[in-house]
Formats: C-alpha cells, structure tokens, sequence
C-alpha cells in the first residue's frame, strides 16, 4: 500500500489555495439546502408569508405619511427586514458548526482557516439574493411596482445586500461569542423588537416621541428610506436629519457596522486558539 | 520525511483558562510507531493537551514538536502530517458520510479526483459502504465514531491523534476501534491515545504517561508502571467479615506493606516481594490464627491501583492505602 501524504503548498500557490478552499467551503453549504430542501424552502417562504399578512391583515388599516398605497411602502421594508431577519441564520449555522466540533477538523487540517468563514458568508449571500429574487416576486405579485429607472432600481437592491453582508458578519461574531443554543434564541427572539423599531412597517413620525427617534436612527430605516427613495415607493421624507440623509446612512451605517464585526468576528476566531 | 525518531516532543507546556492550570509543565516524548497512552482522570489536561499538539490552541510556554516539526511556528506543516479524532464526532451532520470524507479529500488538497477516490476507498476500509450515501445524523453511535476515524485518514497520518477514542461506545464499538488502532500501528503510525480506561491504555499502548493536574506523574510500560506499586500482591476473601481485621493483621505481618481492606466483598490485599515464600508463610499463619480463607491468590497490581496510588486518591477506598512505598 502506498502512502497518501497531503500535498504541500508552493510558493505562490496561496490565493489559488485560498480559493479552493473557500470554494469548497461554500459548496458544503449548497449541499445543506440539498441535503435539507425543506428547511431551505421554510426559510425563504416565511418573509413571503408576512409579507402577505402585512399586506393584507394590517394594510387596510395603514395609512401611508404623506399619501401612498401601503403595499408600495411595505415592500421595500419587507425586502429590509428580509436582510435583517439572515442575521439568525448566519448566527444558529455556525454555533452549530462550533458545537458539533466540525470547526476543529476543518482547523486541524492544512486548509486556510479563513475559508471556513468566507464560505459561510458566501453561501448565504447566495442565499440573501436568492431570497430577494422571490421578494420582488412576490411583491410585484400583491401589486408593488418600482417606478424609477431601472439603474436606481439595482442600486436599491446593491444597498439592501450591503446591509445583509453587514448583518452577515454580525451574526458571525454574535456565532463565535454565544456558543450556545440558548444564546442564539434569545437573539432569533431580539431581532423581533429591534426591526420593528424602525420605518419597516410604519413611519417612525406615527410613533411615541422616544421611540420614534428611535426608530429614524434605526440603521434598517435608513436602508427602507433610501431603497423607497430609490424604487420610487412613497414613505420617503420626514423632518429629522436622519430621514433626510437617509441615503447616506444607508451606506454609513452598515459600513460602521462591518468595520466593528469584521474584525471583531475575525480576532474571535482566530481566538478560538487561545 | 519519516524517520525521525521521536514523532512527539513536549517541553514545559503550561496552558491556563483564567486560575486553573490546565497545563503545569508538561514534557513527554514518544517514539516513532509507538502506541502512547496518556493516562488521567477529567480534567487532567489530557485534552488540552492533545488539542496543544494538533495545533487548535497555544500554549502559554514550551515547545512542542510533531513528527519533528515546531507546531506552533509551522502549524500549517504539521497538519499536512497529523489526524485527528476528538472526543465528540467532528462531522457535518446534515452531509451523508461520503459528502463529508469528499470534502475533507478536498480540503487536504488531493484534487476532485483523488479526494472522490479516497472516499470511496475509506468507507469500504470502515465498512461504511452501504451506508455512505445516508446523512451521518441517521448513523448509530459507533457508525459515526468509524467515520470521524476513517476521516483522521483522508491522509496516512505520520501521527495520530485520538482523544477518548471509545468513550460512550458499547463493548462492540470499542473492540472495533481497538482493532483499528492496532491494525495502524502496523503501517508506522505513531498514535497518541488519551483515555480515562485503565484497561485501554493497557490493552493499545506501548508506553504509558500517567497525567494529573496538568504534568506527568509517572510513565513507563504497563509492566513497569505496575512494578511502582510493589510487584505482586496477594488477595485474601475471608469466610466471614468477624475475621477481617485479624486476616489483615496476618497478612501485615507477612507482607510488610499496607493492607487494603474491603469491607463489603471481604478481601484484603497487600503487596509481597516474594511471591512463593509469601504464599507459604501466609497460609501457615492464617491456618494457625485459625481464619478460613474462602480465597487466595497471588497477582499483579492493576494499572487501576498504580493510578490511585501515584494520584493520591483514595477514590473511597479505605485508609491505609495511601503508603507510597512498600515491600
């Protein structure tokens, strides 16, 4: 019997390793949504159903500020609290990957340790546009329709993925710090007040005076402002500097965001050596 | 690349979580294709210290070197060199058995082609051919400790690293990695065998390393471990438990050493330096004490009774027993 012997790597080789690598790291997690169809189709259908029910539970009673059809104001928030909501998912798959001890394989084996996360985060950006394409589905399906160009359109779209890659790493670092299962409820659980305190659902000027500054500040409502402004969706405007600078904020806030998580999420796992 | 005579080198390994020394100073070697057991209860920093040498955590101070390799100045390089089976399955639940060699294949860097092969080749090694295509969370507890041991062989490790090999596995789990173990050791693997069974160690090991509070406190073969607490020992079961102390008496007389007493099977046992002369002695003076043995026997010390005397726990024995020496 001759001996397998890992290769080794050549000088040069490193990015193309890198590469690999994270490539191979993000095919194990296309082949979870194979493995688990179901789960894969629960989770997309869920932001579908309250979509739904929002539409047509609440919209009757919603009353857009400064005029609108509610359906045209929801959407965009939809597809928000959407990129909000890959947070939990991010998070409950990598605490699962920790506790099975999976991790610890992948760190004893000559692989970069990075790919372990690029992976991740690659699968489920795939998976947030995939989630969006239904959304826009969807959403054109109740009656929602965009009415600038279609450039702005893209560019409302480039801006809700900004601010999923910056929830991505959130829930990597919030992965890496809980740990355990119990930690990873009680944030599936805080996502709820935390998106509903923004302009998702209701313009923050309809809400009690703390919470509604709140709510302006909220880093999701400015994402909403912005991608409303830019599909051409009523709901935009209001007094405060934030509603107005909406635009800003919507690349500001998730960069802030990732220039935290990033490293933090980094330092963490590199930390798990400690 | 093989050849090197120690595939294991520690010095001086000292490793902390907040107050509690994990690791006190820890030094061991192990030669090339040997069968090392580390021997030690929870919390003895046998854990730690494997995770130390696979290169997962670094240590505060000392030096470490696998297959003649500093680990932590070139992990990346002792990796290419290492398997490893932790203590709980390091698997991808959701991928069936073949899925999960196929990507480790590829993340050693064998090529598509090659990592496919080496899957299929494993499985059939590990009997786990009619159930590679099921998803690992539908295996029974030793299927899934086969696959964690075929995937510490997507490469032939130069060593092997197995941490509570058999801990929560049935009699049959275990005799199957036994068998593996042994059937290695065959090829020059150098295996490094963490466990918390006396009996373990004894049946896999070439040499063992007795560990407690983070350092060595005794290594040496089985045999040579045993000789520590004073070769051979006679055990006495008296007929009625009124006789127990006057037979440990006795026995204290001809031996010499300490009596360990149980209460509850009525069996002394203390060690003897002379095995024969010890035998005769004693059924003389039990005879004219006018005790009836129901039992007697000469043997050697078990690999448990070195540990609890080297580790100085008692374990709810008797006291009596913590004499270091005897004969």
């Amino acid at each position: 019997m001759t001996t397998l012997t890992a290769p080794a790597r050549s000088i040069g080789s490193d990015v193309g390793w890198w590469l690999a690598d994270s490539w191979n790291m993000t095919r194990r997690e296309l082949a979870h949504w194979a493995r688990r169809p179901w789960q894969l189709a629960i989770g997309l259908t869920f932001p579908v159903m309250m979509l739904v029910m929002f539409a047509f539970f609440f919209g009757g009673g919603m009353r857009v500020a400064g005029g609108g059809d509610y359906k045209e104001f929801l959407v965009p928030g939809m597809l928000v609290l959407t990129m909000a909501f890959g947070l939990e998912g991010t998070m409950t798959a990598l605490t699962q990957d920790l506790n099975t001890g999976v991790v610890d394989r992948f760190r004893s084996m000559p692989m970069a340790p990075s790919a372990v996360l690029v992976g991740r985060s690659v699968a489920d950006m795939l998976e947030s546009v995939v989630s969006l394409l239904i959304m826009v589905g969807a959403g054109l399906a109740i009656g929602w329709r965009w009415h600038g160009s279609f450039a702005a359109a893209l560019a409302g779209v480039g801006l809700l993925l900004l601010l999923r890659f910056s929830m991505l790493w959130c829930g990597i670092w919030l992965g890496l710090i809980a740990g355990r299962p119990e930690l990873v409820m009680a944030v599936q659980i805080l996502v709820w007040p935390v998106s509903f305190s923004s302009a998702v659902f209701a313009s923050p000027e309809s809400m009690p005076s703390v919470l509604g500054v709140i709510a302006e500040w909220n880093p999701l409502s400015a994402t909403a402002t912005a991608v409303r402004d830019l599909f051409g969706n009523p709901g935009v405007g209001g007094a405060s500097w934030a509603a107005e600078h909406a635009h800003l904020l919507a690349v500001a806030w998730p960069l802030a965001v990732l220039a935290i998580a990033f490293p933090m999420a980094a330092a963490r796992f590199r930390g798990l050596s400690r | 690349m093989a050849g090197h005579e120690l595939a294991i080198v520690a010095e001086g390994l000292e490793k902390s979580y907040r107050e509690k020394k994990a690791l006190d100073g820890l030094s061991m070697t192990v030669p090339s294709g040997t069968v090392h057991g580390v021997l030690g209860p929870n919390g003895a920093g046998k854990t730690t210290f494997v995770r130390t040498l696979a290169t997962l955590l670094r240590v505060k101070a000392g030096r470490a070197e696998v297959a003649g390799i500093d680990v932590r100045r070139h992990p990346e390089e002792v990796r290419r060199r290492i398997g490893l089976l932790g203590q709980h399955a390091a698997l991808d639940e959701d991928l069936s058995g073949r899925q999960n060699l196929d990507l480790f294949g590829r993340l050693y860097h064998l090529g598509t082609r090659r990592a496919a092969a080496r899957a299929d080749e494993l499985l059939e090694r590990f009997g786990l051919t009619d159930t590679g295509r099921r998803p690992v969370k539908a295996y029974s507890g030793g299927m899934r400790r086969r696959l964690d041991l075929a995937a510490s062989f997507i490469i032939d490790p130069q060593v092997l690293f197995l941490d509570e090999p058999t801990a929560g596995l049935d009699p049959r789990g275990r005799s199957e990695v036994w068998n593996a173990v042994r059937s290695l050791v065959g090829g020059g693997t150098t295996v490094l065998l963490t466990t918390q069974y006396l009996e373990e160690a004894d049946q896999l090991a070439d040499r063992i390393s007795l560990i407690d509070h983070g350092r060595v406190i005794a290594d040496g073969t089985a045999d040579q471990l045993k000789a520590k607490v004073g070769g051979d020992r006679i055990d006495v079961v008296v007929r009625t438990a009124g006789q127990l102390q006057a037979a440990a008496a006795v026995l204290a007389g001809v031996s010499g050493g300490a009596v360990d007493v149980d209460e509850d099977t009525r069996r002394i046992s203390a060690p003897v330096a002379d095995r024969m002369t010890a035998l005769n002695h004693l059924v003389r003076a039990l005879h004219d004490a006018g005790i009836e043995a129901e039992d007697l026997a000469v043997r050697r010390p078990t690999l448990d009774e070195v540990f609890m005397r080297l580790t100085g726990d008692g374990g709810g024995r008797p006291s009596g027993v913590r004499e270091e020496e005897s004969v």
